[in-house]
């Protein structure tokens, strides 16, 4: 995980020459690399959406770290291990994508500890069972692939680079996810009313997931002229719930949404309204678990500081040892 | 009352077994512990990867401890089922993960004896634990590479790690000497050529220790007296909160699949 259009940057596009034989570049569908021109407003844009995609990644590996003790078997915790490890890693790629326009790592993290950085709304909700680690591999995990596989052809290079890798690893994700909630569904009654309990929680968030609505949505046009994003939040969103549906519907379990109906004249499934109030209050810090995931990160970083320092203060010593003996 | 622990029921060897998964269950379980608040993401990743190592041993051994006791027992109930006076792991390795420097001690002083163990074992006259050890080996040895860097940065980094590291080394020396003992029953699977000799590790222990603590700039406590009782399931009061933990599914729903 994992992008969400929470904060697009707004700028006029220019008209200089530079800027024109960008746009050129960009319409003939070619990579933009690192040490290439690229309008201010392009670079920003990027850093903003990639390092929240690196911290979505690494704040999304508390709530699914949640359950990593009480994985109910060793395959499960194994799997499990694997999987948040994954995400860690993909916050790795992404810090470093990001580090290649031009801003620090120390100052992205920097960013997100201060509270001025977003990440994901969805990692702001609790996971309370066991079930829920199949319902965020499911459902999370698929609407990360939903977003990112049109990532995979951003024009910056970087980025897109480490989407591809990304993805393949979500999608592993995703099947692990569902398995685990086919396993539940399968299972005793309290399994299965475990994983519908998860299902009614995770729904709604996850489709929140996608970014605000696009009549509400008016900062996606520059990025949609540059090719960084190539489809708009309610298509996307739309393709997550045709394909969701009938998996839901294969495991047995009720989709919580009592509006839900197929639309046989577009072929879509139609849901009922989104609670947009709770996304922005989500958002905007009032989410169950913002508290708890900022601390943990906060912690984590405060508890590592002598940690980091040791580290360095040896690095400096075995350099100045090395120089001396070259003396 | 119905209880749904178990308790195992099987030969010296399988009970020999069943120790060596314990100490890699344990230690592995130890070390998930971190995934998400370490120090760097870097080490996120790292100290995963030695977990899910350590989890692969024990379920591994756990596998073939269940085949020897020949109870249609699996992995899963001997590491969920059984009570903590039921395990068998040394003590060193349920020990709180402290501060990283803990941590990274712990994982020093374990994995230096796990290597050569693995290495020794290899040539084990059983040939299923000759299997496992083979790719045990590698992967403590990676273990050890990583305890060390990690040891002789704390050691000789800044004033406060060097503190902080030789107070783990001070707290945990006294469950080195566990890592050396051998039962009766041990003692004939030795002869056997079935087990290594933890003798034989001694001298190679002491001088990966002893080179990393000099580089590290620490010292090797003295101590006259060693713990001892997790091989005999006499454990410290660590284990239970980790066996709740770590069991609490499999206990509240007994004969659940997952
Ligand atoms: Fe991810
Ligand atoms: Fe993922």
């Amino acid at each position: 995980m994992y992008t969400q259009a929470l904060n697009v940057v707004t700028e006029k596009l220019g008209d200089s020459e530079a800027e024109q034989r960008f746009l050129e570049r960009i319409d003939a569908e070619e990579r933009i690399e690192p040490n290439d021109w690229m309008p201010e407003a392009y670079r920003r844009l990027l850093i903003r959406q990639i390092s929240q995609h690196a911290h979505s990644e690494v704040v999304g590996m508390l709530p699914e770290g949640n359950w990593i003790t009480r994985a109910p078997s060793l395959r499960r915790k194994a799997a499990l291990l694997a999987k948040v490890q994954d995400e860690g890693g993909h916050g790795l790629y992404l810090y470093a994508a990001a580090e290649t326009l031009g801003i620090s790592r120390e100052e992205m993290v920097e960013q997100l500890l201060s509270g001025r950085a977003k990440y994901s709304s969805i990692f702001n909700y609790p996971t309370l069972t066991w079930a829920d680690i199949g319902a965020i591999g499911w459902l999370v995990d698929g609407a990360a692939i939903m977003n990112q596989i049109p990532l995979c052809r951003c024009s910056y290079g970087p980025y897109a680079r480490a989407m591809i890798r990304i993805c393949r690893e979500e999608s592993f994700h995703q099947r692990q996810g569902y398995e685990i909630m086919l396993t539940l569904a399968r299972g005793t009654p309290e399994q299965k009313a475990m994983a519908q309990d998860a299902l009614n929680r995770w729904w709604w968030p996850v489709l929140m997931m996608f970014g605000p609505p696009d009549h509400a949505s008016q900062h996606s046009e520059a990025s949609m002229r540059w090719k960084v994003k190539r489809f708009s939040n309610d298509t996307l969103r739309q393709k997550f719930i045709d394909a969701t549906v009938p998996q839901a519907q294969f495991l047995g379990l009720t989709i919580p949404d009592p509006e839900l109906r197929f639309n046989a004249e577009t072929g879509h499934w139609e849901t009922g309204p989104i609670d947009w109030e709770e996304f922005h209050r989500v958002l905007a810090g009032y989410g169950p678990c913002n508290k708890e995931r900022l601390a943990a990160r906060r912690k984590a970083h405060e508890e590592g500081a002598w940690v980091r320092e040791a580290a360095l203060a040896y690095a400096a010593k075995q350099k100045q040892r090395i120089t001396q003996q070259a003396a | 009352m119905q209880t749904t622990s178990i308790v195992f029921q099987g030969s010296p060897l399988a009970h020999y077994v069943l120790a060596r998964a314990d100490d890699a269950l344990v230690l592995g379980h130890r070390l998930s512990e971190w995934c998400g608040h370490a120090p760097i993401l870097e080490e996120d990743l790292a100290l995963t990867n030695i977990a899910l190592d350590l989890i692969g041993q024990a379920r591994a051994l756990y596998t073939y401890a269940a085949e020897l006791e020949g109870r249609g027992h699996d992995e899963d109930d001997l590491a969920y089922l059984r009570e903590d006076r039921q395990f068998h792991n040394l003590l060193l390795l349920e020990q709180p993960n402290g501060d990283f420097a803990v941590t990274c001690v712990r994982l020093l002083l374990f994995s230096a004896f796990a290597e050569p163990y693995w290495r020794l074992m290899r040539a084990s006259s059983d040939a299923q634990l000759a299997a496992i050890a083979a790719k045990a080996e590698k992967e403590c040895a990676y273990h050890v590479r990583h305890a060390s860097q990690w040891v002789i940065r704390l050691g000789d980094g800044t004033e406060e790690s060097h503190r902080r590291t030789q107070d783990a080394l001070d707290t945990l020396w006294v469950y080195t000497g566990e890592l050396f003992e051998t039962s009766a029953d041990e003692q004939a699977l030795i002869a056997q050529g079935i087990a290594a000799d933890p003798q034989a590790i001694l001298p190679i222990w002491q001088n990966t220790v002893n080179a990393v603590l000099t580089e590290a700039t620490l010292q090797a406590p003295s101590v006259s007296w060693m713990q001892t009782g997790g091989r005999r399931g006499l454990h410290s009061e660590h284990l239970g909160h980790m066996l709740a933990e770590m069991q609490y599914l499999q206990r509240t729903y007994p004969g659940a699949e997952w």
